[in-house]
């Protein structure tokens, strides 16, 4: 299946001012009595023609197979119904080895057999491969951390332009780093959890961010910290069906994480933010770090109404403080994961280091005794049922 | 240059720190405006921040950056259209030279009174609206009005921009008189007749933006074709904020509409007041009575003025460099619709006499469109009533028709009939009073409208609908 975007204006909303047709620079908006319409084949995706627009009519972007004609649209009276994921029948592309490797070690303790969440949506799984990648080009590359912090974290955004790349939050894209290794060979796949909401980096842009930490020496990370705007990107993906946000205002969701494990989390709580802010559904976030100025997005989430989210943040490095770790917050709030737990609409994610599922499990499991809930059973049921999920590495 | 300059107290696009004469006349101007504003502009607004679009560049990317602002640190500025290369004067007497930069001295007066009357449309129009803020429907509406209310302030800057550049001492003094009319005032009253009347309630205001503003819209577009450069340029930067306008109007009144629909749909009635929304009825009337009012100010309907301004070369058509003619009309007719005992009937005029009814049909066929949108809505509810615009001689108080009485659907009749069945066809004063008992007060709750209106599709700027719009101090 290769997915196109195209640009359309929603007849609904739009008042034909002609505005966006004055504007275009390449004439590829026309009208008849009708309807104000795109030219697909001429559309370059510029967007000069989206700030003008008075209604927000314009601003509309959808999944084809094939492009409606400007005969098509003249005759809606509305848009049609944008491709929101592949139908339940339709058995999704398998993930390449390399990739499945890499998905089976992360979630090892799980087990590669947890299903998403009864409520996400369906993913597109491998729609590009290292074979047939799709090109995304570099929209901005920010350092997160702070200039001392002993950590380099990088904010990177990739632009898909006119190609479709359709994603949902907690899914990974894969890199291959350009170039061969010591041995002659291509380097192997290097697997990027996504940082944004499906919507886009930036809501309706074709874009989305990853988070990713420069290791010493690391091949795929150093080549992905140094890339600069404009830089072209050879991505495949996207890959993950499992580690699925619950699409569901009334899910609570417990997240933890560390570091870079941050991303899908990110990327979880923009889509409830742009989209259901008032949502029934708790967010909750034990977030680690060695300090602040190595905490990724620290400014930002502090920021984010406590109405919207719970922030709990651990740091294991300030000067004349007991460390503390994301287990002992997780105790600290014993008495409000004692109602959440039993639940049968909470979800609970732990993404980053290997070493944090141990102590994650640990305080579970203390919260849980002296509240008289058994914790293996009960976890055992979360996976079962989709609602606890492990990305690890 | 195209990129505006805000570190000069007056940003604009038009290098004016160079020209320091203009410069200080135009600084002095701008605390009379900005007292202006504090007397005659939104109500009770003085520490509310508002989410609105300012430009900071004339260039498509720049010119809607959104952010939170008090209205009086709004930056009104003088913005132009980025300018054509070898433009010319595209029609008239002079058709075929290149645009004038500077004012041509036999046209001065001419076009000295055509900036004027435009540009005393824009303030009249925030001082008619003033008051609305105390009953906004919602936080999404409250912020439109004000979006649309700083705009027109602006407006009148760019008209003003142009008096004082090139107008000298006359432009100076017709740019403080612009300050000193005021809408309704009988002993100094604007100078267009339906910008002093009343916009007593959002219906109004929503109707004027509808039908009133796109009057402007097409104003601007005719002096958009200018062959006064300057003039052009500026409209057709007025033209894009304009755009807005229409769409405040157009989704306002669809939206009432809308909750209309829904109320009679699930009471299964038509008498929908004693559920506290507007009947449609009601909407007809208020359609007929702007529509009419507004199409007073195309003026008559043969006019020697007009030709006069188009052979100059100083007001086009709409689209005029988009109409396959000679763009002279010195040898062609138009036809235009006359009264004749007791009907109509089209009589071939000189073209060129005719450029205000031509104007004005323009506008009457894209008022018309925008009604038959709101008949989907309508339609879509499956509710048997049709929207329809009234006679062009029904109601009026300018051009030839002034002097019969006519229905909606166009029948002449005696003038007696009319002041009978008059509260049949124009709001009454009973209407009036109904429409205004449902906007008492504010609704000042992110995400919350009042009862008579339906939310928006969507919100501004990608923004929620429940977005916090107005924040209050």
């Amino acid at each position: 299946m290769e997915l196109k975007r195209q640009h359309l204006i929603d007849p609904v909303v739009c008042i034909r001012c002609n505005t966006c047709e004055e504007t275009c620079p390449v004439d590829a908006i026309t009208h008849d009595g009708n309807n104000y319409v795109v030219m697909a084949e001429k559309c370059n995706f510029c967007r000069a023609c989206v700030s003008p627009c008075p209604t927000g009519a314009i601003d509309n972007w959808l999944l084809v197979d094939n492009p409606w004609s400007i005969e098509d649209q003249f005759g809606w009276e509305e848009l049609p119904l944008g491709e929101t994921g592949p139908t339940e029948s339709e058995p999704a592309p398998l993930p390449p080895e390399e990739v499945s490797d890499l998905l089976a070690a992360a979630t090892a303790t799980t087990g590669p057999r947890v299903p998403a969440p009864a409520s996400a949506t369906s993913p597109y799984v491998a729609l590009y491969s290292r074979e047939k990648p799709v090109i995304a080009r570099v929209a901005g590359n920010m350092r997160l951390t702070a200039d001392g912090a002993g950590s380099d974290i990088h904010h990177v955004v990739l632009d898909f332009q006119h190609n479709a790349f359709p994603f949902l939050e907690g899914q990974s894209i894969g890199i291959v780093p350009p170039g061969v290794d010591d041995k002659g060979r291509a380097h192997n796949i290097r697997l990027y959890s996504i940082a944004s909401p499906r919507e886009g980096e930036r809501t309706g842009f074709n874009n989305l961010a990853l988070t990713v930490k420069r290791v010493p020496g690391g091949v795929g990370s150093n080549y992905v910290c140094d890339l600069k705007k404009g830089d072209e990107v050879k991505v495949a993906g996207p890959f993950g069906q499992s580690f699925l946000m619950p699409d569901d205002p009334e899910a609570h969701i417990i997240m933890i994480c560390t570091g870079t494990g941050a991303a899908p989390f990110r990327g979880f709580t923009e889509r409830r933010r742009r989209n259901a802010a008032d949502a029934p559904g708790k967010l909750m976030l034990f977030f680690g770090a060695r300090s602040p100025e190595e905490l990724p997005y620290f400014g930002p989430l502090m920021k984010l109404p406590k109405s919207l989210i719970d922030v709990n943040l651990a740091f294991s490095r300030l000067p004349g403080q007991p460390k503390c770790y994301v287990q002992d917050k997780i105790r600290e709030r014993s008495a409000d994961l004692a109602v959440l737990l039993p639940q049968a609409k909470t979800h609970i994610y732990i993404c980053g280091l290997k070493g944090m599922e141990h102590g994650c499990d640990e305080a579970f499991a203390d919260i849980c005794r002296l509240n008289g809930m058994d914790w293996a059973s009960l976890r055992a049921t979360l996976r079962q049922e989709g609602r606890y999920h492990v990305e690890t590495y | 240059m195209s990129s505006i300059n805000y570190a000069d107290k007056i940003p604009n696009n038009v290098n004016l720190s160079e020209d320091r004469k203009l410069q200080r006349a135009l600084e002095s101007w701008q605390p009379a405006y900005i007292d202006w504003w504090k007397e005659m502009g939104p109500e009770g607004t003085a520490t509310s921040e508002i989410y609105l679009r300012t430009a900071i560049s004339a260039e498509p990317d720049g010119w809607a950056q959104f952010g939170h602002v008090k209205m009086e640190d709004y930056r009104w500025g003088i913005f132009l259209a980025p300018p054509e290369k070898d433009r010319k004067v595209n029609f008239g007497a002079h058709k075929g030279i290149d645009a004038w930069q500077e004012v041509p001295g036999e046209y001065r007066a001419m076009l000295r009174r055509l900036i004027t009357v435009q540009g005393d449309t824009e303030p009249a129009s925030v001082e008619q609206q003033r008051l609305l803020g105390l009953c906004c429907p919602s936080l999404y509406d409250l912020r439109n009005l004000f979006q649309v209310n700083v705009e027109e302030g602006r407006h009148l800057w760019a008209m003003v921009y142009l008096l004082h550049a090139y107008f000298g001492k006359d432009g100076r003094e017709e740019a403080e008189e612009m300050l000193e009319r005021r809408s309704g005032d009988p002993d100094k009253p604007r100078i267009l007749g339906a910008f002093n009347e009343k916009t007593a309630d959002w219906l109004a205001f929503f109707m004027f933006t509808f039908i009133t503003d796109r009057d402007g819209k097409y104003q601007l577009c005719a002096l958009a074709e200018s062959g006064f450069d300057p003039l052009s340029r500026s409209c057709r930067f007025m033209l894009t904020e304009e755009a807005h306008h229409m769409f405040v109007g157009e989704s306002g009144v669809g939206r009432i509409i809308e909750r209309a629909c829904q109320v009679m749909k699930e009471n299964r009635t038509e008498d929908v007041r004693k559920f506290g929304v507007i009947d449609l009825p009601t909407i007809q009337r208020y359609l007929n009575f702007h529509y009419s009012v507004t199409s007073d100010l195309y003026g008559a309907e043969v006019s020697t003025n007009a030709a006069t301004s188009y052979n100059m070369g100083l007001k086009g058509r709409f689209e005029e460099t988009k109409i396959g003619d000679d763009h002279q009309l010195e040898h062609t007719t138009y036809a235009v619709l006359h009264p004749v005992s007791g009907g109509f009937q089209p009589i071939e005029v000189p073209a060129l006499n005719a450029l205000n009814e031509r104007l004005r049909l323009d506008w009457a066929e894209d008022v018309a469109k925008g009604v038959e949108r709101w008949n989907k809505i309508i339609a879509k509810h499956g509710i048997d009533f049709k929207l329809t615009l009234p006679h062009l001689a029904f109601n009026r108080a300018i051009g030839h028709f002034s002097d019969i009485a006519v229905d909606p659907t166009g029948k002449v009749i005696t003038k007696e009939e009319f002041a009978r069945r008059r509260d049949e066809w124009l709001p009454s004063a009973a209407d009036l009073a109904y429409v205004q008992s449902l906007m008492t007060g504010a609704v000042h709750k992110p995400g919350q409208f009042a009862n008579w209106i339906a939310p928006p599709a969507r919100g501004i700027n990608n923004q929620s609908v429940d977005f916090e719009y107005v924040r209050f101090a």
